[in-house]
Order: structure tokens, then sequence, then C-alpha cells
């Protein structure tokens, strides 16, 4: 059983973390753009390149989509790879997000969520990465900037498991949490070394009739990402999810492993249930608002209130089974969506938990709250407001507006 | 040849091609076959660069380009393309 | 003391709002403390308003919102009075430090607050401009921050600029920080 390593803190903002975190993880080559609310990532980590403090190769590409395909192709060769974007930015990369999770390339990227166009907006919602959940991409939701730092360590790790080998982001909500300055306990260098260690490759038969490590290699010719006809892209295509099934397992253990050393837990790794034992309401929540809702959820429970909350930390895989179980015994639930799905009745995470609940033999009443698109601040009034309006379901015993919006003007 | 399909258990992961492209002679297919006169061939080299597959290839042991069949598919660029009109397309 | 303490910032792109928020929190957390600081932007430009929040608790900071009800409200541009509603949300018994040569009293009469708000006032322009040559009042509102609130020591306001700017600038702010200490006034 490790012990928990003595650790410093230090005061960061989410961008600063995770550039601190990248650096101490041991990455080949980072290739990115620059993109507000991310630019602090790439500028704090250009300054460690230029003090020769890591020795990756840092390119600065003409776009994201090169950004991407620089740390794809990369990746490939068997490099260690990072890349950081936002918004637009990682619309752009729309197409290769695919790519990265078909070739099985393990990149890790930091998304600082921000609104997409138009109108422009460069404040944090998360309609950026929603609107990827089908890319084949790891998603992990970091509540506060302690948690974006941890994050980032644990999925390198994540990536390159044998059973894994699927791309990740790591979301921080843009302003709240990359510009936020807070405490963060940072582990010793050559611990986190440790931890994510070297990357490993699986053997694969190559041309030359031998088995080698997948990877680009003159030694060892290989074809990766060929053409596939349709008598077999779909069984690739369900590998790639086999890949996501098991993610699920596998980014269980790597949070108790780091658990273990860090001494810091966000639940099971997956979902962080917050006082929803005996809960009767309930939100559900992704990101830093989860933070804010959790101050309200503590101020109702003195007031004896049964309120809970269930931040999904990781979206993608989606847990669907323990977001059932933790959800079941609720009475009445409000999923907040920080971003829109239109024309779709609801939000995607609203979408998720209502299916997660589908089969279950006791059926919640499930609505959706949309709130903080564009930067909007959600503030704890507002949250509260919401517990009143589950209790108020509870009292009239059915849903009126099952779609709301926190804080628009009509 | 008939192959037994593979199910998605079996298949490599990230697509590996479990063969190398080399083994597949795209040129067993063609109708007209490139043939060259020495005589008229200046060894301008013109036809190695025009040549889609790069089945023309200069051979420094020989001295001269050489035609590689295998993968030769009878597109006729060469042909079109050579200013000594010293390639001929002739049926296979 | 209250278990955590919210301070809002005012100030103009340049002057160093978000810095000072940045370098309070950091003071803190020396001292122990568990931080927030964060700024909210209008338009990306010099001269356009600049709003920074500082949390300061004993306890791990759950909240991600801005701050609606500050404790501490920090003005380090006294145009601002006129077209930003400062004392906006400030609690009762709160207290704002203002960037001015005139007295707290002109202040407080000028902002019309109630009368349980304690207001400071230090000439910050007047000491950044002497000392820095420059009209940069971070380090020049710490001072009085430090002084009217006592969240935290000088020393450890020291500690951070120490760590943030070259050895002679950082000593020139430590001059100017002590000074705006000695300089600022309540009501």
């Amino acid at each position: 059983m490790k012990s928990v390593v003595e650790q410093k803190v230090l005061a960061l903002n989410g961008d600063e973390a995770v550039a601190y975190a990248v650096k101490q993880c041991d990455v080949d080559v980072v290739a990115a753009y620059p993109i507000t609310p991310q630019t602090i990532i790439v500028e704090r980590f250009s300054e460690y390149v230029a003090n020769g403090e890591v020795e990756t190769a840092f390119i600065c590409t003409e776009s994201e989509h090169s950004a991407l395909t620089a740390c794809l192709a990369a990746s490939l060769t068997g490099a260690r790879t990072f890349t950081a974007s936002a918004s637009a930015g990682l619309a752009l990369m729309h197409e290769m997000l695919f790519v990265t999770s078909g070739c099985r390339a393990p990149v890790v990227m930091a998304i600082a969520n921000r609104a997409l166009s138009a109108p422009i907006n460069i404040h944090g919602d998360q309609s950026d990465t929603m609107a990827q959940r089908d890319s084949g991409w790891i998603q992990i939701y970091a509540e506060n900037v302690q948690e974006v730092y941890d994050s980032v360590i644990q999925a390198f790790r994540i990536t390159e498991h044998p059973d894994v080998l699927l791309p990740a982001m790591v979301c921080l909500d843009g302003f709240q949490l990359s510009h936020s300055m807070e405490n963060v306990k940072v582990l010793p260098e050559e611990v986190v070394k440790r931890f994510v260690g070297v990357r490993q490759f699986p053997k694969v038969l190559t041309h030359e009739g031998r088995f080698a490590p997948l990877r680009l290699d003159p030694e060892n010719p290989m074809t990766l990402g060929p053409l596939a006809f349709p008598n077999y892209y779909f069984e690739f295509k369900r590998q790639q999810e086999e890949a996501m099934k098991k993610a699920l397992e596998v980014i269980r253990q790597v949070h108790e492993e780091y658990a273990e050393i860090s001494g810091r837990r966000y639940g099971d790794g997956l979902l962080d249930a917050y006082q929803l034992e005996d809960a009767e309401i309930a939100t559900v929540c992704l990101g830093s608002t989860a933070g804010t809702v959790k101050a309200v959820v503590d101020e109702l429970r003195a007031e004896g209130v049964k309120a809970g909350l269930l931040r999904i930390r990781t979206f993608r895989p989606l847990p669907v089974e323990g977001i059932r179980r933790a959800l079941e015994n609720v009475r009445a639930i409000a999923v907040m969506d920080r971003s829109m799905s239109f024309g779709g009745h609801g939000g995607a995470v609203f979408h998720e938990v209502r299916h997660a609940l589908y089969d279950s033999e006791k059926r919640p009443f499930v609505v959706n709250y949309i709130y903080g698109l564009g930067g909007r601040d959600t503030s704890p009034m507002q949250i509260r407001a919401i517990y009143k309006d589950l209790e108020g379901i509870l009292q009239k015993g059915r849903v009126e507006t099952p779609i709301r919006y926190v804080g628009l003007r009509e | 040849m008939i192959v037994q399909e593979k199910g998605w258990r079996e298949i490599p992961i990230a697509a590996v091609c479990w063969k190398s492209s080399t083994e597949f002679l795209t040129g067993d297919w063609k109708t007209f076959k490139p043939v060259r006169d020495l005589e008229k061939c200046t060894r301008c080299l013109l036809c190695v660069i025009y040549c889609p597959d790069g089945a023309i290839r200069w051979k420094a042991d020989l001295g001269d380009i050489e035609f590689d069949y295998n993968y030769c598919k009878g597109c006729g660029v060469c042909a079109n393309e050579c200013p000594a009109k010293a390639i001929e397309m002739k049926l296979e | 003391m209250k278990r955590i303490i919210e301070i809002r910032w005012h100030g103009r792109g340049g002057q160093g709002a978000w810095t000072a928020s940045e370098l309070l929190a950091k003071a803190a957390v020396y001292e122990g403390r568990y931080i927030q600081s964060f700024p909210e932007f209008g338009p990306e430009r010099m001269g356009a308003p600049v709003t920074a929040f500082t949390r300061i608790s004993f306890e791990p900071i759950k909240l991600h919102c801005a701050i609606y009800n500050p404790d501490v409200v920090v003005v380090l541009d006294q145009t601002l009075m006129k077209t930003v509603p400062v004392a906006e949300g400030l609690s009762e018994d709160g207290k704002i430090v203002v960037n001015s040569k005139d007295s707290p009293l002109e202040i407080k009469q000028r902002l019309g607050v109630i009368d349980k708000v304690e207001v400071w006032t230090v000439p910050a322009t007047e000491i950044a401009v002497k000392i820095l040559r420059a009209p940069i009042t971070s380090t020049a509102m710490l001072g009085a921050v430090a002084r009217a609130t006592g969240i935290v020591s000088l020393e450890s306001i020291k500690r951070t600029v120490e760590e943030r700017f070259r050895r002679d600038i950082a000593e020139k702010n430590f001059a100017v920080i002590e000074e705006s200490y000695r300089e600022a006034r309540s009501t």
C-alpha cells in the first residue's frame, strides 16, 4: 500500500496547472495553436521549452487542424504528445478528432471550454466539447484547478493503457477555471514520471511477417490508417467501442492508484456523488459549477433539505450503470447542461441521464436546466431556485416545464 | 482468392494492415503495355517523372531505365509525354 | 475573522487590478489559506474597465461563480466611480479602499454608501508615479488593502512581490507597499 507523497502547494490558474502537469509528464511533442482561454497553457509551456526545463519538441502550427494532425503523426511514431484548444479551435480539429481516435493514438488534449460562435464569445461554456462527444475521445471534466492538474497526469496513463489506446480530452471551464488561480498541491517530478512511466506498445503483425511494437518505424514497416471497405470498417469501429468500454475500468484503476499517492479522490474517478445517499432532490452537473452546487447543497442540508448532487467527471465513456445506481432513488432530478443541442429538446447531458434511468424500475422526475452559456455566471441563489423548483415538482406530482433556462431574460 | 473475413475480435488494432501492399501485383489486369524503342529513347527520364505509379525507375547499375510491369497499369501517360515518341502502347 | 473573505477589484486595463488580486491571493497561500483569484474582462484593451475577484478562506473553496456580495471593494481608478457601480453588493459592514487624494469622508459621500461601511483612501497613483515612475497602482493599493483589512501580513505580500519581480523592481515595490500602508486613511 503506497503512502501519500509529500507535496508542495502552488498558486496556479487552470491553464498554468495544465502546463505544469505536462512539464512533469515527459511529453515528447507538443504541437499547438493559441486560442482564448487556452493561450496561457501554450505560453507557459513554451517558456518551459525555452528555459530548457523540458526536452519536448514544440511545434507552432498554422492552425488547430494542423496541430492535432502533427500530434497524431508524432504519436503514431511512438511519441507521447499533447495539445490544447477551445471553441472554434476544437471545432476546426473536428475531422482529425475522429482520425486520431480511429488510429488509436493516445494523444492528450486540454480543452479550456469556451462558447462557439456565432455570435463571437470568448467566455466559458461546454458546447465545444459536447459537440465532439461522438468522436471517440475520452472526456474528463474537472471541478477545480487541483483536479485539472491531477486529471492531466492521469490522462497519459489512461490513454496509453493497452486496453484503451484512445485519445483523451481534459476539460476545464473557460475563465472560470482556466483563469482562476487556486491552491494546487503538486507532486514531485520523480513521482509523476514514475506514475506515467514510459509509453508501452502492443505488438502487431507487420509487413515483414514479424511481430513488432505498434508504431511507425522503418525497421518494422507497417501501414496505419488505411482504407477499409464496407466489409471491414464496421468491425474496426466495434473494436474502438470495446476500448471505450474497457476505459471505464481503466479510468477507475488509474484514479485509484493516483489517489494512493496523492491522497486525493474524485468519487470513483467516473462519478462524484455528493450527499446523494438519501437525497430526494438532486442536480446533475459537469465542471466547475458543480462546486457552487456543492456549496448550496451544504446550506440546504444544514436546513434539513435532502438535497444532493451527482457530478459526472467522466462523460465519455458514459458510466451508464453508475449514473442509474446513483440516481435511482432520487425523486426529482435537475440535469444541468452548459450547452445546447438545437432542436434536440434539451441538452446532451439531459438526454444521456434520462437514457441511463430509462430501464430502472423507479422513474424519477427529470428536468433540464440550460445554464451558463457564453460565460453567463450562475449564482448560488440561482442554484437554490433550482432545488426549490424540484421541491415544487414533488409537491405538484408533475413536471410542467421540462426544459428551463437559468437566468435567461425572457 | 476468396478469404474468410475476420470478426471484430480478430482484426488487428488500429487497422494495421496485415499484409504489405507490395504483395498485390496491381499490374496484372492491364490491357495495353508500354514498349520502348531503345534506339529512339534519349534517356531524358521524363517518363520516370510522369509515371503515376512510379513503375518506371532509373537503374544506376544498368545505366538505363526499367519498366516494372508488376505495377504498370498501362495508363499510357509515358507514351503520351515521351518527347522522342519512343514508347508505344501495345495490346497485352 | 470570517471563514471566507470576498474581495472585488475595479481597475482599468493596464493598471494591474488582476495582478493585485493574484498577489494578494498568493500572499494568503503563504499564510496557509485557500484562495481563488480570477478576472472578468470586457473588451480586451488598455483603459477598458477590468474587474478582478479574490476569495480567501480557511477552508477549501467550492464556489465557482462571481462575487455578488464582496466584503471588500478596491477601486484602483477613481474615475471608474462615475461609470461603474463599484459599491454594488458591498456587504453592510464591508470596506472600500479607493485610490484617491481626496479624504475618505468625501469619497464616502460621493459613493453614497451606508454609514457602517468603512471607506479608506490612499493616493496610490501619486505613490506609484513617485517611486516607480509609472501609474501602475497594483502594489500601491496592496499596502492600503493590507492595512484596511488585516487579511494578510505585509511580509507575505512582500514575499510574493519578491518572487514575481526582478530584484531592483521588487525593492521599489517594497517601498511603494510600505508607503501605501502608512498613507492609507479611513473614515
